[in-house]
């Protein structure tokens, strides 16, 4: 397998900069980790994972789409698009990995939404094996696994090297774009250091999870339970959770007057949020409890009803880290569930 | 790039009528004249002024009629505020055509038809009854049930009584919800103007109005002996994408902009009670 042993990790960096952006998790002073912007001598975070997901570099927080002009009584519509340059995610987790395939199922089914897919035709992911899983982690419930990411290539490190391997065409190009740096590793080490952590990941507290009870056939069951109220009676409605969850992707859309034009925007927006809903005649969902079981219930039922049974959540675990109130989709599967 | 169905085409009000004290009739056409695109009875449209918003309407004009679209809007926020204010000659923003449609080529053909609505209610189903009006050989009998607060508030009031009323092959019942002055036809709600009539239980049933009328409507036609699977609506609630993306209109696995707005109450009855 080819490697690069772990000391020259920043060449390779300087090698792909040198032709596309490059985007690594690089650490906040804050000891938490963003996805950056690689510059010379950045370092790669030991972090398990960034606090927001890969998302945004497909489905931006916020993007502008169309302008206007308004003059008299016409209006001047200016396509302001433009294809995406290609582009490098490295390090990516296996499971933010995963919500980009999640992702693809909204925003490339019919109507395609060309914003987003001009960046999926220009952005080459390589994601990063885990090897220290967190006690938050369950990706493996959604037949992720941490240790053989998706994504185009996968980067693998048994401590001393990095190996590499392409998933598919792109990834490929990527590697041999990479190769005069690379050279034949023997992958012992790595082998050992996979098992190990696939030792881990069985032990993990939230490996004995399952999905049995929840599907797209289990609306019925889910939708008036009784537990619902308990669940969501402290829920703020902040919205942290969307924001940080890499397979949430509500967006609205709002104009801008600059002053000397209109900008259409759109951006992220949440189904836990009061407005979400409301109309001139009224609001659908006018209680947290309703907008809370319309977050989980989609996740959990109604998305995979759409999508042969795939779940809308890829396990990060980072709404159980980052809940104000320590409510997250864990619980809420635990309470619903039928044993 | 391809085009985006997010990015608008531009349409001309060329002409804008006063319906009701609160609902205006705006006839819009391409730049270039002619219609800005094609659509079937029961979709919809997104409309917008940039800067103020973007909301969607249904197309009330038939899709027979070649020339232009019009969209009867009522009067109750921002979005809508600034469209009453418009003068003829305004540009303003428009994509679509959004969702399904009233069945009018497969389920509906031969069928007879019975229409109910109230208030601006009657907007998605004007679309559907002169469609079927210009398509007369292919549809049973036809009886229109329509009632408002008052004879004021009868959207499309002159075409009514001057086209539809005319048309020999149509039955029209309109209602008031109170007497007034120099209204000698029928006063009362809908649904139980509805029962009084006792259509018969062979029509298939195209509703639409405030969701309280549509409640007690549907009852009606139940005790009547009437099947949710002969009952149709049109639904709406807040949408910004318009394509199923946006997640606004989502409930259960179906999304109203794409999925819908038109449903049988039998498939509404799958879903949650979110509307």
């Amino acid at each position: 397998m080819l490697k690069i042993s772990k000391d020259k990790l920043n060449d390779l960096f300087d090698l792909i900069a040198q032709k596309q952006t490059l985007y690594i998790p690089a650490d906040r002073n804050d000891g938490e980790s963003e996805y950056k912007k690689y510059e010379s001598g950045m370092t790669l975070s030991n972090n398990l994972n960034t606090v927001r997901s890969a998302k945004d570099f497909f489905f931006p927080q916020t993007e502008n789409l169309v302008d206007f002009k308004m003059e008299g009584k016409n209006i001047e519509v200016i396509d302001i698009r433009q294809e995406s340059e290609d582009f490098v995610v490295f390090g990516v987790r296996a499971c933010d990995a995963r919500s980009f395939t999640i992702l693809d199922k909204v925003f490339l089914v019919e109507p395609v939404d060309s914003y987003y897919k001009t960046r999926r035709d220009h952005g080459t992911i390589v994601t990063m094996a885990c090897t220290r899983p967190a006690e938050t982690c369950f990706c493996g419930l959604f037949g992720i696994d941490a240790t053989a990411p998706e994504g185009d290539a996968a980067c693998f490190s048994d401590g001393e090297s990095y190996f590499f391997k392409a998933n598919n065409e792109r990834g490929q190009a990527f590697i041999d774009s990479i190769s005069s740096l690379l050279e034949e590793g023997d992958t012992a080490k790595l082998d050992e250091v996979q098992n190990k952590t696939k030792e881990i990941l069985g032990k993990l507290p939230l490996s004995g999870l399952s999905t049995d009870s929840f599907g797209g056939d289990k609306l019925k069951e889910y939708f008036n339970s009784d537990k619902w109220a308990e669940l969501s009676e402290a829920c703020l409605g902040c919205g942290t959770c969307t924001f940080v969850c890499p397979t949430c992707q509500c967006y609205d859309i709002k104009d801008f007057n600059t002053g000397h034009g209109i900008k259409r925007f759109r951006c992220w927006d949440s189904c836990m949020y009061s407005d979400f809903t409301k109309m001139a005649h009224g609001n659908p969902r006018l209680t947290q409890l309703e907008r809370f079981r319309q977050r989980f219930m989609h996740k959990l039922v109604y998305f995979p009803a759409n999508n042969n049974g795939e779940f809308g959540c890829v396990g990060c675990g980072r709404c159980l880290s980052k809940c104000p109130i320590s409510m997250n989709i864990v619980k809420v599967m635990k309470a619903l569930e039928v044993k | 790039m391809n085009n985006d169905t997010l990015i608008p085409y531009i349409g001309v009000v060329t002409d804008i009528r006063q319906d009701t004290p609160d609902v205006k009739t705006f006839r819009v056409v391409s730049p270039n004249g002619g219609k800005v695109f094609e659509h079937m009875p029961g979709q919809c449209a997104m409309l917008s002024i940039p800067g103020v918003g973007e909301g969607m309407f249904s197309i009330t004009s038939s899709p027979t009629n070649k020339e232009f679209m019009e969209f009867s809007i009522k009067k109750c926020g921002c979005l809508t505020s600034w469209l009453h204010a418009m003068e003829v000659g305004q540009q303003i923003t428009i994509r679509g055509p959004y969702g399904n449609h009233f069945p009018v080529e497969t389920d509906l053909k031969g069928k007879d038809l019975l229409f109910i609505a109230g208030g601006i209610g009657l907007a998605p189903l004007r679309s559907v009854i002169n469609y079927v009006r210009d398509n007369r050989a292919n549809y049973g009998d036809v009886q229109i049930v329509y009632g408002s607060r008052s004879k004021d508030d009868l959207v499309d009031y002159k075409e009514i009584i001057d086209e539809w009323m005319a048309d020999d092959g149509i039955e029209v019942n309109l209602t008031i919800d109170n007497p007034q002055e120099g209204w000698d036809g029928h006063v009362g709600f809908v649904p139980n103007y509805v029962k009084e009539l006792d259509p018969s239980i062979s029509k298939t049933v195209l509703i639409c109005g405030p969701p309280i009328m549509i409640k007690f409507t549907l009852a009606g036609l139940k005790e009547l002996g009437f099947t949710e699977t002969q009952v149709y609506t049109t639904m709406e609630l807040r949408m910004k994408c318009a394509v199923g993306k946006c997640g606004r209109c989502n409930i259960g696995n179906k999304y109203v902009c794409k999925d819908g707005p038109v449903f049988r109450f039998d498939q509404l009855g799958e879903l949650p009670d979110e509307y």
